[in-house]
Order: structure tokens, then sequence, then C-alpha cells
């Protein structure tokens, strides 16, 4: 079931390319595709899973969508309060206000604060440039910024040196709610963190979100983390997504063969667990010269004749009334016994009726 | 490790251990930089030397009675004596007391041209580093034209150019030495680009100048400062050898290298020891405390060494 | 109790760190026992202290920390050695190392050497420990790339580790230090830096390899999933301090300390998603040069009390599971 009008954020044929040059005059011998043709749509108070090995460009597409890496083509239309407008044609001033909407949370503590900078320091200047012009003001919001964070209002006067990973973390997410933002990025927000620190930062925002209305886009390469956080989950290997769907659906029912071999690769704490594991051949491919075809049919236990020429589509099921999409050729020869696949434009015709 | 060398360690250990036990190490928080700098001996005994010098060419007149421009010809190239502690030069001038005020310009031409250069580098490596792009690239091949000059004919078409004064020696230094310093700047901004903290401004649309200048720059500082000891020190040299020269400094202003270039007389360098050899004595010892301060600096300031 | 196939004994190890003009306990009274042909897990978050007690087996700890108390035994068929008492440059000490205890870390790239090629290194490994001929050794290096699942091992044992993908690295590494059949291998979070997929296959050649030769492993991780997986035997580690040691079904199902047990609950378990509540563990690890009086965990724990404030004992749960906690009952009664 569409729920169109609460989508926050439509990603259509986003791609971040990135040349490789060589030589002495630089020329570019190759792109690294490291997003590649993805489309998808992020529902308004939702959290959207973003789960992938290193170089699957999950992280390139985060930074896509803010606009902090240079785009190379498709569109990133976000729903302004009704209006749509596409992020990439927004002129510097729309671009400055959009700014204020969308945020980000890094991966890093010990890089993602300004060492020669008091908390206070580093967070105040993009409130001077949101019009927050007297400092008692500023020091009141950060103060409560710092408060919301269960963290207490005289750390602002502290230096990041002072603090550990978790709490350096915490004003990382402090930070990105400054502006009060609607859509937050989280880039491998706990990855870097000590497993007892990760639940609290964890639970620290899932109770942000309901509080301050905020959708999130959780990036992450541990998947128990992601399937814990997330509405729906998205599964992506060398610049595509592969699979879409509920996070209970993913798990229950994966028909990705790289979901499965994923899902089957990762450890988990529990004794008697141990379970047939679908051990992959080979390692992922080179960005820059991606197998013809699906880019994961050197690897799949199942690749077929078909697997090696074409690029499977990212397809639409209705399993149970929700949806899960595929990109696999092998899933679509078996989903036609039982499932239509519902075609995009279709399900928005029919939602709009 | 030799037997003597792991006892000792064995006993530093001990002592550490004991002192930790009884809570007295905890209150030695304050700096770390600081404390590793101390620790450094030839640090320390550079910066004592520093002191000493650049404070006797500050007081000189409370150390000297003598002007060191007055003229006394009766009593020219005289050996050191207990009235002339240098002893004078062949114009019967003091040289003691030309060494201490020469000290202030050699160290004030040595300092300025250092922090010349620093600032034009620095405002230029922190922009362009940042930005990159085309302003980086045509810069840096601008800075290895400046740095692939030889400095001497630099020299003589300014001074042939702008005429010989102390003015135009700090324009020198200062047009020689930024190109060194903007490659340094940029390539600290190269690294800190990538930090986060960095992205997270990107990502509030602050202006690229504020992220350049008010939050990455102080944190490229350390090397920078470092940098800047270390080239007054080779300006220091430099003033001396354009001074002996003859290419420096105008003669009647009293320098390290002005007092040198009355050694360019074999008489003088033969017979006159006193002219030339105190001086160059200050020069090194000078310069070399410069070095070992610059030296402890780096280190105390580098977190990857252990202590 | 020393039993019949212990291989290798740590018994109450201290070991503390100088440097900064500091003395920091880093290790504090750690006890444990290798068995052959089982893998025991020391896990623990950072700081815990479970790299330093591994490196301290093969006497490779940085040059300002020191074994302070306690023995470290390698049980061979001629009798015990006494690694402690070694000296960590000498030749007892060198013979021993990769040839009967090899260990691989967590960073093949920097572990390896980039101006050597893999054959060479592994050769080495020969040159020092075993008399053969060049074309013995070359041999016996592409059988061991075979062994590792490297594809055309004839091919890659004359190539730069810089040629290989990380996955390779570190079989590369495996390689080498399985290069003597070696009756313990130590790895120092070997699969930390690699990606999961990856992880699998490592871990599935490391059982391998174990069976095969029937080895010791003894495997440095903050992963929980990791030791459910893999480990026969688990040590947690928490400041310097070895909490609890024991067999994992054990140790995983009925844990108890009270830090074991938090730290089960606060990890998301894959599958159960939303159903699940994580439970963080209240405060933080504390300041090394400023820890809490007594038992280390007791300023985070539910269960702490005034006796607390001494330092715990070690209390046996059962004949192989033992744990240092005053209150270890209740929180076995609570689970």
């Amino acid at each position: 079931m569409r729920r169109e009008q609460d989508v926050l954020l439509k990603i259509r044929d986003a791609q971040t390319y990135f040349p490789v040059q060589k030589g002495l005059f630089k020329r570019t011998v190759g792109y690294v595709r490291a997003v590649d043709n993805v489309s998808l749509d992020v529902y308004r108070g939702e959290t959207l899973g973003l789960v992938g090995e290193s170089g699957c460009g999950k992280t390139t597409l985060g930074k896509s969508i803010l606009q902090l890496v240079p785009v190379t083509g498709g569109q990133f239309i976000y729903n302004f309060d009704g209006e749509e407008k596409d992020l990439r044609k927004l002129s510097k001033d729309e671009m400055m206000q959009a700014r204020k909407r969308l945020q980000i949370v890094f991966q890093d503590p010990y890089s993602s604060l300004n060492p020669s900078f008091t908390i206070f320091g580093s967070l105040q200047d993009p409130l001077k440039k949101f019009g927050v012009k007297s400092k008692e003001e500023r020091r009141r919001i950060i103060g409560d910024l710092l408060e919301a964070v269960n963290l207490h209002r005289e750390y602002m006067n502290r230096y990041p040196h002072e603090f550990s990973g978790g709490q350096r973390q915490r004003i990382g997410i402090a930070r990105a709610l400054s502006l009060q933002p609607e859509l937050i990025i989280c880039d491998e927000a706990v990855s870097a963190l000590d497993v007892s620190i990760q639940a609290q930062v964890l639970n620290l925002l899932l109770e942000l979100k309901e509080k301050h209305n905020l959708t999130y886009i959780f990036i992450s390469h541990d998947l128990s983390v992601v399937e814990y956080m997330s509405d729906r989950i998205a599964v992506m290997y060398l610049g595509k997504i592969v699979e879409l769907a509920q996070a209970e659906d993913l798990f229950a029912n994966a028909m990705h063969p790289y979901t499965q071999a994923l899902l089957s690769a990762i450890p988990v704490a529990e004794v008697g667990r141990r379970r047939k594991r679908i051990v992959l051949e080979g390692n992922v491919p080179s960005p820059v010269n991606p197998p013809p075809g699906c880019t994961f049919h050197p690897r799949c236990p199942y690749a077929m004749e078909v697997c090696k020429s074409r690029v499977p589509e990212l397809k639409t099921y209705l399993i149970d009334g929700r949806e899960h999409q595929v990109a696999c050729h092998l899933a679509e020869k078996e989903a036609a016994k039982f499932v239509q696949p519902v075609e995009t434009a279709e399900v928005e015709k029919n939602a709009a009726n | 490790m030799s037997r003597t060398r792991a006892a000792r360690l064995n006993r530093k250990m001990d002592r550490l251990k004991m002192l930790e036990k009884e809570g007295l190490l905890k209150s030695r928080e304050g700096s770390r930089a600081v404390g590793k700098f101390l620790q450094n001996k030839l640090a320390v005994v550079g910066l004592i030397v520093f002191a000493l010098i650049l404070l006797s060419s500050i007081f000189a007149p409370l150390i000297t009675k003598y002007d060191p421009a007055m003229i006394d010809l009766r009593s020219r190239l005289s050996p050191p004596s207990r009235e002339h502690l240098f002893g004078t030069d062949k114009l019967g001038r003091d040289v003691f007391a030309r060494v201490l005020y020469g000290g202030r310009i050699s160290i004030l031409v040595g300092f300025g041209g250092a922090l010349g250069a620093a600032l034009v580098g620095v405002s230029l490596g922190t922009y362009a580093g940042y930005k990159g792009g085309w302003l980086d690239k045509i810069l840096l091949r601008v800075s290895e034209i400046f740095m692939s000059f030889p400095q001497i004919i630099l020299v003589l078409l300014l001074v042939s150019i702008l005429g010989q004064s102390l003015w135009n020696l700090l324009v020198i230094f200062t047009i020689t030495g930024w190109g060194s310093v903007y490659r340094m700047t940029r390539s600290q901004m190269l690294s800190i680009r990538e930090e986060e903290y960095v992205q997270a401004l990107k990502a509030f649309g602050l202006s690229d100048g504020l992220i350049a200048y008010k939050h990455m720059l102080p944190n490229a500082l350390g090397p920078i400062m470092v940098n800047l000891t270390l080239s007054t020190a080779m300006f220091i040299l430099e003033e001396t050898a354009l001074s002996f020269l003859g290419l420096g400094v105008p003669l009647q202003i009293p320098t390290w290298g002005n007092i040198l270039n009355a050694a360019q007389d074999l008489t003088i360098l033969q017979e006159a020891w006193w002219i030339w050899v105190p001086v160059g004595l200050v020069i090194s010892a000078f310069v070399l405390s410069i070095n070992f301060i610059g030296d402890g600096l780096r280190d105390a300031v580098d977190p990857t060494q252990q202590g | 109790m020393v039993y019949v196939d212990t291989i290798l004994t740590v018994d109450n190890l201290h070991i503390n760190f100088y440097t900064n003009n500091r003395c920091n306990e880093a290790v504090k009274g750690v006890s444990f026992q290798l068995k052959k042909g089982r893998t025991l897990c020391l896990v623990g978050e950072s700081g815990c202290g479970k790299s330093v007690s591994a490196s301290a087996i093969m006497r490779l700890l940085p040059p300002l920390s020191r074994i302070e108390e306690g023995r470290i035994i390698y049980h061979t068929d001629q009798g015990d050695i006494h690694l402690h008492e070694l000296d960590p440059s000498g030749p007892e000490i060198r013979a021993i190392r990769g040839a009967e205890i090899a260990m691989i870390f967590q960073d093949p790239m920097t572990a390896l050497n980039p101006v050597y090629t893999v054959g060479f290194q592994i050769r080495e490994a020969f040159m020092y420990h075993a008399k053969m001929a060049k074309a013995a050794m070359q041999a016996k290096a592409v059988e061991l790339l075979r062994a590792m699942r490297i594809p055309a091992p004839e091919q890659r044992v004359n190539e730069y580790i810089h040629q290989y993908s990380g996955g390779m690295r570190q079989r590369a590494m495996i390689a080498m230090a399985m290069a003597c059949n070696p009756k313990i291998l130590i790895a120092d979070e070997p699969t930390t830096a690699l990606d999961v997929t990856v992880q699998a296959q490592i871990f599935d050649l490391m059982n391998d390899l174990q069976q095969k030769h029937n080895a010791a492993i003894l495997l440095i991780t903050h992963d929980m999933g990791v030791v459910a997986e893999l480990a026969h035997d688990v040590v947690v580690m928490y400041m310097g301090v070895a909490v609890e040691n024991g067999p994992v079904e054990d140790v995983l199902t009925r844990p108890a300390h009270p830090y074991t047990s938090a730290l089960l609950r606060s990890i998301p378990v894959l599958g159960q998603s939303k159903a699940q509540k994580l439970e963080p563990i209240r405060g933080s690890t504390p300041d090394p040069f400023n820890r809490p009086q007594g038992c280390q965990f007791h300023p985070r724990c539910d269960f702490a009390t005034e006796q607390c404030l001494q330092e715990p004992e070690t209390f046996s749960v059962s004949p192989n599971h033992t744990v240092r906690c005053w209150h270890y009952e209740k929180v076995l009664a609570n689970a």
C-alpha cells in the first residue's frame, strides 16, 4: 500500500561516478560506479536501513543525498512541506535552506569534532548562520541540545578530547539536531563504538526519532544493528540496490542470493545456532570494471545464462500485502509462479485514484 | 638490550609502579606537550641559550655602555681587553656592543622574514589547499617557480631595482620563502579536509572561507609553528651570508652579518680574529639553539611519540 | 588442575604499561588454559587487555611494558617450558615462535611486508625453522596457498600483497602462520577489518585447519557472535580482569557475571528485529588511571554492594566454569 503523500524523498536513477585518472595528463580511463542507478523512496517517519559490504556504495549514496559529493546523474526529489523539488537543481539560497532539513551523523567519533574548539565553539556557527544572533540564545539552544542527548549543559565548555567515544557520538547527534532537521542520515553512526555503548546510542536515536518526528536513513555494514533499528532495509551490492523489503520480511524471506549469503555469514550471539553457512566464493569485483549483466553473477550459486548478459531490474512484488523489491532473474522466474510483479507506474496510478 | 640498560629500565618501572600506587602521579595533568618539551634536554638547553642571546640583545644598553656606531680611531683594531670585551674593529667601534645591538636587527630580520613568508604562505595555502581545483594547481606551479629561483640572483635583481635597505631584505625573504610554507600548509589542509567535522560543516552549508580559516587552520598550526622557528634560523643565516657579501642590510646598521663583512679583508681574517670569531660563535649558537627548540617543539606536539 | 590435553597454561598474569611516565595495570591476574584441538576466545571491549594478554604469550609486548607476576607455561611432550622466564629476544623463544606458536594480526596490510613477495615471506618461516632446499620450500609455499583456497597459487606465490584482496591477504598471513604446523595459533581480531562474507570464509578455513592439525586456537575478538559460533571455551575480560571463564554453552546461556550478562543483553541479535529490547550498560568504561576500588565493574553494576569494594575472589559455578564476582549466585538466579 503506497502512501504517496508521505514520501519525503524520491531518488530516481541516482548516479555518482568518480572518474579514474591516470598518466601525466590525468586522462580519464574509467569510472568508479559508486552509486549506479539507484531509485528508491523514503517515507516520512520511517527508518530506512541501508546495508552492504565495503565498496557497495551505501556511504556514497548517503553523502549523495546531502550533495556532499559530486553527483553525476539522477534526481533527488525532496518534499518541502508539500512542494517537491529536485535537490540537484536548487539555487544556492534554496540549497542553504534545504540544509536545515537534511543532516548527517558520522562514523568516527575521533574526527567528527574539531579538536581545537570547545563544544560550544563547534556547534555555534551553524546556529549563527541560520539567524540566531545573540550569544545567550545560542548558549541556551546548545545547552538544550546537550541535555536532549543526556549530557550536562556545562559540557559545552569542554574540549572533545575530554570526552569518550560514546559521548562524542552523542555530541555529533546533538549537532545534527541543532537546526531541527526532518531527515537524518546515520552513516555508520555506531560502528566505531564499543558494543555496550552502541546500545546507548541506538536507544537514544530511537528516542529522539519519536520525540522530534524524524526520518532516518540508517547506514551500516552490521545487519544485526540495522535490523534492530529499521522499518525497511535496502541491501546494496556494487552500487546497486539488490533487495528492499520490510525488516522482518528480509530476514524471514530473503529473495536475493547475495542477501541470503550475507544473512548466513553473520555470526549470531546465540549458542546452538551453528547454521549451515553459505560461503561465497571469490571477492567483490572492482567497481571500475564490474562484471556484465548482473554484477553478482560470478559469485552467485544460482547463476543462469541470462544473468551474464542482462542487468536485472529492481522489481516490486506484493507478498502478504507488503512490498518486497528484488533485482534478480531467478527471483523473477520463481516469483512468476505464484505472485505477479507490480509495475511501479500502475501502483502510483492506483494510489492517485 | 644490554643487561645494565634492562636493569635500569626495570628500576625505573618499579619506581613508577610505586609512585602510581601512592597516587602521586595523578596531578601531572597539565599540558602533556609542555612536559614532553621539558624532558628533551637539548631543547631546554636551546631555550636557555636562545633566551640569553635574545634578552642580551634587547637589553643591550643595560649591558654595555658603548655606542655601536661610535668611531674611536685611537683604539682601532685592539684585541679583547677589560675595556672592550670583544676588542674593536678597524674603525675603533666596540665589537661587543656591535654584536649585542646587531643581534636586534639580525633577529628582527630573521623572524620578520619568516613571519612574512608565513603570512603569505598560510593565507594562500589554507584556502587553496581546502578548495583544490585550478586555484591550487596554479599556485602550486607558481610556488615551485619561486622556490627554484636561486635566491642570490633574486636578491641581486631586487637590490638593483629597489636598492639596499632593511625593508627590502624583508620583502626578498618573504618572496623567496612563501613557497615552502604554502606547500606545507596546503598538505596539512589536504589531510584535515578529510576529517569528519569538516564534512559536517559542509553539511550545514557554511562558507568555504569560514570553514578553511576559522575551523581548519587552528589544527594545522602545530607544524606551521615549528616551521616558523626553523625558518627564522634559516633566514638569520641567509641575512648573515648576504650581509657578508655586502648585499644585505646597509653597512652602517650593525647586524651580525655586517660585522662578519669585515672579515672579507684577509688581514682582518688572519690578524684580528676577535672581529669575526665571537660573532660567528654567537650566530652558530643562536641558530643551533633555535633548531633544538624546533626539534623539541615538533616532538612535543607529535602524538605518536611514546614517552 | 592441568588436563592431559592442555597445551598452554596462563596463570595469574599481571602486566603493567609504563608509557608517558605513568603506570597502567593493563592485565590484572588473568588465568586460562588452552586445550589441544579447541578454540578459546578472549572477548571484551576496547581496553580490557585481551590483545596484551595474547601478545604476552609470544613475548611480543611493547618496550615500555612488563610482566609483573604470573606464569605462562607451554606444555610440550618434552616437558613444560616457562615462556614468561625466557628472554624476549633470545633464541629459545624465537625457536618457538612460528614453529610451535604462531600469531596472526588484525590488519594484513601492515602485518605483511609490502616489498617482498608472499612466497618469499612464507619461505622465511621455513628458512628459520626447517632445513629444506629452496625448490622444496617454494613447492611447500604453493601448497600452503592452495590449502588456504587461494586460486592460482603457482602464480600468486610470486606476487606482492598489494596485488591481493583483503581476504586473500589474511589468508596469506594464515598460510605463513601455519607453514610449520604450529600447535597453537593466536589470532588477534583477524577479521575485524574484513567484510562479513569474507569473515565467514576465513573462519571456515580456520575451523578446517583446526580439525586437520588438531591445533589449539586462541581467538581474540570483541564480537559475541563470533564467540558463539566459533569458540569452545570463552574468557570474558573487563578492564584487565578475567571476569568469567568457561565453556561457551555455559557462559553464554547462563552467565554468572553481571558484566557478561549485561553485555549479552545489550547486543542486537539477528532475527529478533524490533521484538528485542536492547539494554545498554549504564555509565562508561573507567579511566585506567582512575580505577574504581575493588571490583572494576561495580560502579556500573546492578548487583553492587559494599563488599564489591574488595576485589572479588574466583568462584566455581561448575568444574570448568569460574567467575570473579561476590554475587554470582544472584546473577544466576536472576536470569
